[in-house]
């Protein structure tokens, strides 16, 4: 996918191989990279899968493989749950029983 | 510079210089002895007097935020408690901070210090609110900031927690690096301060520390004037060990001596915290023992040469709850409360539920702290992602949760309790780190009294333990 320079996208790179890695890790990180993810805006037509360069927020130029054309946030707030919807007439039937006392 | 330099041994071992070039502290100036530090100098030379950090602090509109009376929480108390127990419960609203929390006050007075001293910008690592608290302050000051993360694990996945930590200082203007688990953060924050030439706006400098005082300051100053008489208790969500020392400096600078200074954190026990598998098994990502325990018992593993934030010379009790009891104080402030705060924040609260029942109804007992909330930073969002990851979700009783396996949330508020810690026992594991490498023979008066206030203890309680160690 061919993305235009200007836009803003997130690369990707590897700062330390497995090799180059801190000593006294536990054993499941030593076995994989230190990897670094940083956004900003694209320096030039490149598709996804290429190094590129991009500059960021305050102007630093950084290089790194492009992954994402114009990330999103997809982190919400998650789905209602059931353990807690409750919680709050639980608490409210015994401090106002009068009013609340069907929800007990 | 050649790639070479930039191995993780040729940086770390640079360490000393890209610090003293990146903060301007000569921090060499304050030692005495084999291991000893003259710590009051240092907070007095290099951070800032109270009046002057309010001054700086309101030019860009942090502290003054409001202490609200938990009136049904502090009733709810007192109808589980015995007669004539159940303190009344205070909040310190601090995510009414401009970054929506006290970590306002420890960014205010290090984007003030880079910008006086002429520096272009300034880096904080840190998955936390303090990303949000350079970010804000930077802004106001025009100065450039970057913001190094824990963010992903090798799967590529994050907590929305740290997730949103991420986009709001993107939000307000920062450079936001991401990284994959591994205390290698550490290298690629030196890498940047020796290439950007930035402020390190470290958590732990005297700045980052001095800046807490008022928020001690204003708790003790605004019970006082209410209630007439001192907080019996503050209690602080413990991490790092900032909240824990900035908050006690500032109350005793209020004079308050009786106040007995409690540390919170949710007990995390069991998860390794530089643990790729690990580190998105657990529902908070800060204010635990992961961070609270090895900081409290060695505070200088920090980013800075001598950390500020010194917990055991200021802590009277250190307890941790669940975190299922975390999440239920938290859904208590918004229902019973009508405030809707982040779940980090109300740490200290679900502390202050259980402790309010041992003390006397006309006691006044301070949560210092709240947070803001949003999208990843809420307990639906921590809650869905747990379920997400394989972590059990129910009601109980709290205390059969296993952190990185689940999260029970109590019933009724009368299962909720907090787990004390032997503060000894902390004490003496803070003995063995200092004196590790360390020959015992070269240590002179100055040092074993500096190891007795790091621990608030008298100097007999070193010499034995010293001595111990020798036998």
């Amino acid at each position: 996918m061919e993305v235009k320079k200007g836009k803003w996208v997130e690369i990707h790179d590897i700062i330390l191989q497995t090799s180059q890695r801190a000593h006294h890790l536990p054993e499941d990180t030593k076995q994989v990279p230190l990897e670094m993810r940083v956004k900003g805006f694209l320096l030039q037509d490149a598709k996804v899968g290429e190094r590129v360069k991009i500059r960021t927020l305050i102007g630093r130029v950084i290089e790194g493989e492009l992954t994402i054309d114009n990330p999103r946030h997809e982190f919400d707030y998650g789905e209602p749950v059931p353990e807690l919807l409750t919680i709050g007439t639980e608490l409210k039937s015994r401090l106002f029983s009068e009013r609340w006392k069907d929800h007990e | 510079m050649s790639r070479a330099g930039k191995s993780y041994d040729e940086v770390t071992q640079r360490k000393n210089e890209i610090m003293k070039d990146a903060l301007g502290i000569d921090y060499d100036r304050f030692s005495i002895g084999t291991i000893g530090f003259d710590y009051e100098k240092m907070m007095e030379e290099v951070g800032y007097p109270l009046e002057e950090t309010i001054r700086i602090q309101r030019e860009t509109g942090v502290g003054q935020t409001p202490l609200v009376e938990m009136k049904n929480i502090t009733k709810l108390v007192r109808s589980m408690s015995e007669p004539g127990k159940g303190a009344t419960i205070l909040v310190k609203d601090e995510a009414q901070n401009p970054s929506g929390s006290f970590k306002a006050r420890r960014a205010a007075l290090s984007v003030y210090e880079a910008q006086k001293r002429g520096y272009e910008g300034v880096i904080a690592a840190t998955s936390g609110n303090y990303g949000a608290a350079v970010a804000s302050q930077a802004a106001m000051r025009g100065m450039k900031c970057i913001v190094v993360q824990e963010t992903h694990d090798s799967r590529g996945v994050g907590q929305p927690e740290i997730l949103e930590k991420g986009r709001i200082c993107e939000a307000l203007g920062a450079e936001v690096v991401q990284l994959t688990v591994g205390p290698e953060l550490f290298y690629q924050f030196l890498v940047l301060l020796e290439e950007t030439k930035f402020f390190n706006a470290s958590l732990y400098s005297p700045y980052g520390i001095a800046g807490i005082e008022t928020l001690g300051y204003e708790i003790a100053t605004e019970v006082k004037e209410r209630y007439g008489k001192e907080p019996a208790a503050v209690i602080t969500t413990h991490a790092g060990g900032g909240n824990v020392t900035g908050t006690a400096r500032g109350i005793k600078k209020a004079h308050c001596d009786n106040t007995k200074i409690i540390a919170a954190s949710v007990d995390l026990s069991g998860l390794h915290m530089a643990s790729d598998k690990d580190f998105n098994k657990k529902s908070f990502t800060t204010g635990h023992t992961g961070f609270g325990m090895p900081f409290m018992t060695w505070p200088d593993r920090s980013d800075v040469p001598k950390n500020a934030a010194r917990p055991l010379r200021y802590i009277d009790r250190y307890v941790t709850m669940t975190q299922g009891e975390v999440f239920y104080a938290c859904e208590m402030l918004a229902q019973l409360e009508g405030i809707e705060r982040g779940p980090a924040g109300s740490i200290s609260l679900a502390a202050a539920i259980a402790i309010a029942k041992e003390l006397n109804d006309d006691e006044v007992i301070v949560v210092q702290e709240t947070e803001y909330t949003g999208a990843g930073k809420h307990p639906t969002a921590q809650l869905t992602f747990a379920t997400k990851q394989g972590i059990e979700v129910r009601r109980g009783n709290p205390e059969e949760g296993i952190p990185g396996k689940s999260v029970v949330i109590p019933e009724k508020p009368e299962q909720m309790s907090v787990k004390d810690y032997d503060i000894d026992k902390l004490r003496t594991s803070y003995l063995k780190n200092a004196l590790k490498d360390v020959d015992i023979k070269t240590l002179i008066k100055e040092d074993i009294d500096y190891l007795a206030e790091e621990i608030r203890k008298d100097s007999s309680f070193v010499k034995e333990y010293i001595e111990k160690m020798g036998s």
